[in-house]
């Protein structure tokens, strides 16, 4: 009984970190309507970048948190307005084949740079847990994960409904004429936007990095868990993306218990799966 | 005549190498009500789109206030107070009403008089506060032109320009538009109307100018063109 808590409990905090690897994934495509396939790598690039000032400054991966975010946000920025502004508004593939050459130019570098070998970024909190009964433990690192993607998204939320810039993000995914006679300078306003999504691939990278593994290739993997996050949430949805979290984790740590640990991919696409089947605009999208 | 507020000079625009505007030059006087007729694609909302800038033009100038903004960014003569309805009425549909009329005030100008701006243009059109936390595209056609120029008034603009603001919409409503519009009008705000709709329009300015496939054929106080004249001018006959 105490190992099925366990999982569940394992899986509503990992929950939050899927929802944070997700959610720059899902506002870019919900307001800017672009498929950023090149989102698991930059995410990773970040994890990698957070390694660089950890060695360099001798310093632990959350204050690396102050260098790489802000890092990540000049990043995106740039990545907008010089690759996806060009080839935005015109058709579905253009934007579709920078972000995956991106994504390419990406995973050769970091392996050119950082060789093929696995990494982690080292923090004591790995091993620290928090007993809650005679086998059920609290894994703080999890724990760390899961309140810091829960306050990325609630800080994103009020972002999005309450500053100036947010509405103006908003206004200028509805209708871009009418956003540029409010005042809006809708082509920057979407470089902050790529800004703001990368801030927090910046932060899901490090969350990532401490948690798991990296390797120069494992941008995709999480790509693919983000889209699984987005499907099952619905687009555009911000509760929606933690919900899709929740279920896409639970599904992974249940299957890996009841059905065995070869399974916990499969389960997890089972699920999304049957959400595409039943639900196609998402739990918390709009038909 | 006090200073015109907007004075346009021999102006020609072109989409790519197509020609809209040949050689248009009017003048708005300060506080007036002019009005821009003309069949679809004579160049009424081409014009308006080139003082807002939405579009540049290739030839001549366009003064506000004496100060030429031909060629700014829309984001420039936002600022500098000229603010446009567009045709269509381009509001958000997925933001609410209160959301809308906040983007209206995302020049830096209006922002910190904006709750008081918002409360004027409730007092103005009612049935917006009504919906307030409505998202705009669950309102009528007419709520939506309501919208559509409350946003625009939340730029604080010392001229407007309405592009077609009766189309679509029952004659009750655009009666009740047009007096908002008097009541605007009344405040201050120097109006440029364009439209299809003859009457309406004229009876609503001061000055009228007629255009035909992209020039002004024809200008004066409403009162005085002749029917027949301003039939000749819109149809080309």
């Amino acid at each position: 009984m105490e190992i099925l808590v366990q999982q569940v409990l394992n899986g509503i905090l990992l929950g939050g970190l899927y929802a944070v690897i997700a959610i720059g994934m899902s506002t870019m495509i919900g307001i800017v309507k672009l498929i950023n396939l090149a989102h698991g790598d930059l995410m990773i690039l970040s994890s990698y970048l957070s390694l660089v000032f950890m060695s360099w400054l001798g310093i632990n991966p959350f204050w690396s948190f102050l260098a790489v975010v802000p890092a990540m946000f000049f990043i995106g920025y740039f990545v907008q307005a010089f690759l996806f502004n060009r080839v935005l508004g015109k058709e579905m593939e253009p934007p579709l084949l920078v972000a995956f050459g991106l994504s390419v130019i990406l995973q050769n570098f970091l392996l050119l740079v950082f060789t093929p070998d696995a990494r982690s970024l080292m923090t004591d909190l790995a091993v620290m847990t928090i007993p809650l009964g005679k086998s059920l433990n609290l894994p703080v690192l999890y724990l760390v994960d899961f309140l810091i993607g829960v306050g990325v998204i609630l800080a994103l939320h009020v972002f999005f409904k309450r500053s100036y810039m947010g509405r103006a993000i908003r206004a200028a995914s509805d209708d871009d004429q009418g956003a540029r006679l409010m005042g809006v300078n809708t082509k920057g306003i979407y470089s902050y936007a790529m800004g703001i999504s990368m801030m927090t691939a910046g932060v899901a990278g490090i969350l990532v990095g401490m948690t798991f593994t990296f390797y120069p290739h494992t941008g995709p993997q999480y790509l693919i868990i983000g889209f699984g996050v987005v499907i099952i949430g619905g687009l555009g949805s911000m509760i929606g993306t933690l919900i899709g979290g929740f279920i896409l984790a639970e599904a992974q740590l249940l299957g890996a218990q009841f059905v065995g640990p070869g399974y916990q991919l499969l389960i997890g696409y089972l699920v999304l799966l049957i959400v595409l089947a039943v639900r196609p605009q998402g739990i918390f999208g709009k038909a | 005549m006090d200073k015109s507020a907007l004075k346009i000079s021999n102006l020609d625009v072109h989409y790519k190498d197509f020609q809209a505007l040949w050689d248009v030059s009017l003048e708005v006087a300060k506080g007036r009500v002019i009005s821009v007729i003309g069949a679809n694609g004579a160049g009424k909302s081409t014009l308006l789109n080139t003082v807002s800038g939405v579009l540049t033009p290739s030839e001549g100038t366009i003064e506000f206030f004496g100060e030429a903004i031909g060629g700014l960014p829309p984001h420039d003569t936002v600022h500098k107070g000229i603010a446009l309805v567009p045709e269509g009425r381009r509001i958000f549909p997925r933001l609410t009403v209160f959301e809308n009329l906040v983007m209206g005030s995302y020049t830096p100008r209006t922002r910190p008089k904006r709750d008081e701006t918002i409360k004027k243009i409730y007092e103005l059109f009612p049935i917006l506060k009504s919906r307030h936390n409505q998202m705009a595209n669950s309102l009528s056609g007419g709520e939506q032109q309501m919208l559509a120029i409350g946003r625009a008034m939340m730029s604080e603009p010392t001229l407007m320009l309405c592009d077609e603001i009766s189309l679509g919409l029952a004659p009750v409503i655009i009666k009740s538009i047009y007096k908002r519009l008097a009541q605007i009008n009344q405040d201050g705000i120097t109006i440029v109307l364009v439209e299809q709709d003859l009457k309406r329009s004229l009876k609503a300015a001061d000055y009228a100018y007629v255009m035909l496939e992209g020039k002004i054929v024809l200008e004066g106080v409403p009162s005085t063109l002749t029917e027949e004249q301003v039939k000749k001018a819109y149809f080309g006959i």
